[in-house]
């Protein structure tokens, strides 16, 4: 799979607004934590990350949920696992 | 013969506009099925039936506001014709018609409420007034005024039964959420289903009913512990760390279970407070408080708690949390529950002090987890914990029996793989 950045944005922002339709990205500061900014609980966020799984392939162990604070972060470490995949 | 009511799904319901029916004259019915949808102040819900049989006759019609109850459709029993009972049946009126035929009663409020067993306790919408003046105390009067309650159209309501403060502060939640829903309804949207037009101001008025109705009726206490939960983490990460996403299982079910099994510890906090006495539940079906993106919460019930396994646990925790952030509750996941459960999770305060669901006896409060110091064999640690409250009702049990609670909920959380 060919992911550039572009592809991966949308791809998480698909998967948000499969959960949370009136998550609004524009007014997102995407250094600030992602879950509390877009209102995600646990179960929301383990479904965004369902959405992520059908959508990129990527399934994330629990251990890397560290590494998943904000949007930047999230972006990264999506692009460095399509990388190494 | 068997009659389909409109269900009750919680002590705030009054009533409930009927939406559609999903059987029809002539269709066998199995337990548990989906016979029709209602909007009450919870939203859409899906209302089951609960008897087996063919149904004979559909009452109800969309539109239609109905007080909990009242006969919304008749079914025929195994081994009964359902064309005959159909045609036995065909003299029962509509339910609005039923609601008009009540009238004279309610017109008549020098009557003894014993003599009225059988009418439903309150008739929304009645149109008769009484010729005396409404009996109310004098309390219920001055907050009639504060409200700007219509006592004598509340007691024509009550038919004629001595009116409280409590039926005064119902009968002004009620119709704040009656004008909020219509005045959305006159903005533009149908005003065919009032209900539907604001449900967010419906049901903000519905909690603050069953809430005012707590506070002023239950003799709240409330006890708080700060538990750790790191082993339960740990044990919780190892269990997840094999498993695909979608098998994963939250801490949310872990803490769920962890109350659930706590609970058969100390049983009277597990139950229903109706009619001044306390009733025990042997089933341990725990309401979890669930918000809604838009504002408001439900809580759903997940059935037998302390009988799942963690998997089958959180399957069920799951399904009705997505149902409840759908709109696609049934009235089984509102009409039974015996404890709520609180649990603010990964996000929010650190601690929660709730308010008792009449006609409850209990609630249990988890904050968020935090990283926290502590002192373990002389030395200091990092370690992980949860503040855990519980609000109990003084009238069926102290703080020794919440004490217990919370001591039994802190042995489950350090031995999280127990059965």
């Amino acid at each position: 799979m060919s992911a550039t950045p572009e592809t991966i944005r949308q791809a998480v922002i698909d998967s948000v607004r499969a959960i949370a339709p009136e998550a609004d990205f524009a007014a997102l500061d995407p250094r600030r934590p992602f879950r509390e900014e877009l209102d995600l609980d646990s179960f929301d966020f383990l479904n965004v990350l369902i959405e992520l799984h059908a959508r990129l392939g990527v399934e994330i162990p629990e251990a890397d949920y560290g590494k998943l604070g904000t949007l930047e972060a999230i972006l990264g470490y999506l692009a460095a696992r399509l990388e190494s995949a | 013969m068997i009659e389909f009511r409109m269900p009750s799904l919680g002590a705030d319901m009054e009533d409930g506009v009927f939406v559609e029916w999903c059987v029809a004259p002539g269709e066998p019915v199995a337990r548990g099925q989906v016979a029709c949808v209602v909007e009450t102040q919870k939203g859409a819900i899906e209302v089951e039936i609960w008897d087996a049989g063919t149904v004979a006759r559909l009452i109800a019609e969309p539109g239609q506001r109905i007080p909990v109850g009242q006969t919304m459709a008749i079914v025929a029993s195994a081994g009964e014709d359902w064309q005959a009972v159909a045609t036995s049946t065909a003299t029962l009126a509509a339910p609005a018609a039923a609601v008009a035929a009540l009238s004279p009663l309610a017109q008549a409020p020098a009557a003894p409420a014993a003599g009225l067993p059988s009418q439903p306790a309150r008739v929304p919408a009645a149109t008769g007034r009484p010729a005396l003046p409404p009996r109310a105390s004098p309390a219920a009067r001055r907050r009639a005024a504060e409200l700007g309650v219509d006592l004598d159209a509340l007691a024509a309501a009550t038919a004629g039964a001595p009116i409280n403060v409590a039926e005064v502060e119902r009968a002004a939640a009620t119709a704040a959420a009656r004008t909020a829903a219509t005045g959305a309804a006159e903005a533009g949207a149908t005003a065919a289903a009032p209900a539907a037009a604001s449900p967010e101001a419906a049901m903000r008025a519905a909690i603050a009913a069953a809430m005012t109705r707590s506070k002023r009726e239950i003799p709240h206490y409330y006890l708080g512990s700060e538990i750790e939960v790191e082993r339960a983490l740990q044990w919780l990460e190892e269990f997840n760390a094999p498993r695909p996403l979608a098998q994963r299982v939250l801490f949310a079910a872990l803490a769920l279970r962890a109350v659930a099994l706590a609970l058969r510890e100390v049983p009277d906090l597990n139950g229903r407070f109706v009619d001044g006495r306390f009733h025990r539940s042997e089933a341990i079906h725990v309401g979890v408080v669930t918000s809604l993106r838009g504002g408001g919460v439900v809580v759903p019930a997940v059935h037998d708690a302390d009988r799942l396994t963690l998997p089958e646990l959180m399957a069920s925790l799951r399904d009705v949390v997505a149902r409840a952030r759908s709109g696609r509750l049934r009235s089984s996941d509102l009409a039974d529950s015996t404890i709520t459960l609180t649990n603010l999770g990964d996000l929010g305060v650190e601690t929660v002090y709730g308010v008792i669901y009449p006609p409850q006896v209990a609630l249990v409060g988890l904050g968020r987890v935090v990283s926290r110091a502590a002192v373990r064999g002389g030395a200091i640690v990092a370690t992980r914990t949860v503040n855990a409250t519980l609000s109990g009702d003084h009238r069926v049990t102290d703080g020794l029996a919440g004490a217990r609670f919370l001591t039994a909920l802190r042995a489950r959380f350090d031995d999280p793989q127990a059965p």
